[in-house]
């Protein structure tokens, strides 16, 4: 850092960059929204059930937001690969980790568009119970999984995009690591879409699911230089 | 750009263009008997000193070949973490080379592990695969994992890239395999026999022939990682002489594979291979 410029104007910069090429070209998250309804579908016509309900329904959503989600995280890096957006970010005289916060955070921007369809998508479509009371609750634990997501997902996404078989990669290497995030999210989603729920979201979930995310942010924040050094 | 990956004047690069003769797999006879003595003995106290178990009878005896086999591999998951991370630091290609083949072997343990840990599941619950017995899940996240270290590498062809980023990989992984053991231990109801819960509640005899099994497996494991290293090691220098005998540049000659190559190599030309990235 030359002491001019902040590693946080440097997120903005970067932040304002990345939502503006997705406001124009609409790469993502349209067609990670698309591909959330039309799996929903795929459920119904595969299960042949025209509603679901606690176990059978968190595991619906969630394995249809992390799959769109990896839709997400193969376009991550793909521009600045090929398009000399590494190169550029590199000449620049700043901290290195900004680049990490910032896709982090386009991530995330990313998937919290992607569920604002796919989570009424999946109310109206497949869900039996009315989502009214627990939404807050709801809300509380696609965060916290949203935050383990686009953590691990820009790490995962750095180290792919510069294989050569970076759409394959990409999901065998995050699909294992986001196994936790799956268990904690479904865990804690289940009660919530019950008929009858016995009380709030597991509270052990949500410790599980928040110190995930951290240790992996440490991780992340800790790695991700050594993956922009060319 | 320079990459920093390999400096010139590194001991390997040093050794190998003065041409003085080198001697890898020093104490490598020793380490083979001492394993070969070891297994032997665990063996023998398997089957002829460990009592039988009331419930599980002859085939609890897997147990001391497979719960050794899995400590093994998840500690050489992370030792293979560990050595990475000193590859990160010091950008010397050989602890690349040593968290690879840490690595490659645990692979191979945990595949041992997986299908012995089914052969018992299949004895005593009547299934080949459990799904509420954590441990065994655990294993098999982090296999899935690890499975993919090799197509990484394999997938980029610039060595140094290569090993940086195998290495961000590994340190990842290595952290990820005790996180991933809480987190699913967390969702399943305790199911695994008690056994695994550490040596206290085991009876004198079983615990003693379990610690020697344990270090009969320990020692199988850094014996093969020897071999292999040093296998790694002298490949590479032959390939090195034979290139200077017949006078090729060493960039030439290099095919893309998934281990770590060290640089056997003069080092303008190096310099000149690696400057492209």
């Amino acid at each position: 850092m030359n002491g001019t410029v902040t590693t946080r104007s440097t997120v903005r910069a970067l932040l304002r960059k990345e939502l503006l090429v997705e406001l124009r070209t609409l790469e993502s998250v349209p067609g990670m929204s698309l591909f959330a309804v039309t799996t929903f579908v795929v459920f119904h016509f595969a299960l042949n059930r025209s509603s679901v309900e606690g176990d059978l329904a968190a595991g619906i959503l969630w394995v249809t937001l992390l799959f769109a989600a990896i839709l997400g995280i193969n376009r991550l890096f793909v521009a600045d690969a090929d398009q000399g957006g590494f190169d550029g970010f590199l000449l620049a005289p700043v901290e290195r980790s900004a680049m990490l916060i910032a896709k982090a955070l386009t991530l995330l921007a990313y998937l919290a568009a992607l569920e604002l369809v796919a989570v009424p998508a999946f109310a109206l479509l497949l869900l039996g119970p009315s989502l009214g009371g627990v939404l807050g609750e709801l809300v509380l634990i696609l965060l916290l999984a949203d935050l383990g997501v686009a953590v691990i997902g820009t790490l995962v996404a750095a180290l792919a995009v510069q294989t050569r078989a970076r759409d394959l990669l990409g999901p065998l290497l995050a699909l294992p690591l986001l196994v936790p995030i799956v268990i904690g999210a479904a865990r804690a989603t289940s009660p919530l879409l019950a008929f009858s729920h016995p009380g709030g979201a597991p509270g052990r979930w949500l410790a599980t699911l928040g110190l995930y995310d951290l240790l992996f942010g440490l991780i992340a924040y800790a790695l991700f230089d050594f993956l922009l050094e060319d | 750009m320079q990459s920093p990956g390999r400096p010139a004047g590194s001991p390997q690069n040093e050794r190998l263009s003065t041409g003085r003769p080198q001697r890898y797999g020093g104490g490598l006879r020793a380490l083979s008997i001492a394993t070969v003595l070891a297994i032997a003995l665990a063996l023998a106290l398997v089957f002829f000193y460990a009592p039988l178990e009331a419930e599980q009878g002859f085939l609890q005896k897997i147990f001391y070949l497979h719960v050794p086999m899995a400590i093994v591999a998840l500690c050489g998951f992370v030792i293979g973490g560990l050595l990475a991370i000193q590859h990160l630091r010091t950008r010397d290609a050989r602890w690349d080379m040593r968290s690879y083949v840490a690595i490659h072997m645990s692979l191979i343990f945990a595949v041992g592990t997986l299908v012995t840990g089914s052969i018992w599941a299949k004895g005593s619950w009547g299934h080949w695969w459990v799904w509420n017995e954590p441990t065994l899940v655990s294993f098999l996240i982090v296999f899935l994992l690890y499975a993919t270290y090799q197509p990484l590498r394999f997938a980029i062809e610039d060595p140094e890239r290569q090993s940086r980023y195998a290495s961000v990989f590994a340190v990842t992984a290595g952290a990820f395999v005790p996180m991933n053991f809480i987190a699913v231990r967390l969702s399943t109801a305790y199911l695994h026999p008690r056994v695994l819960g550490g040596t206290a509640n085991l009876p004198g005899e079983m615990a003693l022939t379990f610690l020697v099994s344990l270090f009969a497996m320990a020692l199988l494991y850094a014996t093969l990682c020897k071999y292999e290293l040093t296998a790694k090691h002298t490949r590479a220098q032959v390939r090195a002489l034979r290139r200077r005998l017949s006078g090729e540049s060493d960039a030439a000659g290099r095919a893309r594979s998934a281990a770590p190559t060290l640089a056997p190599t003069t080092v303008p030309a190096r310099t000149a291979a690696g400057s492209g990235a």
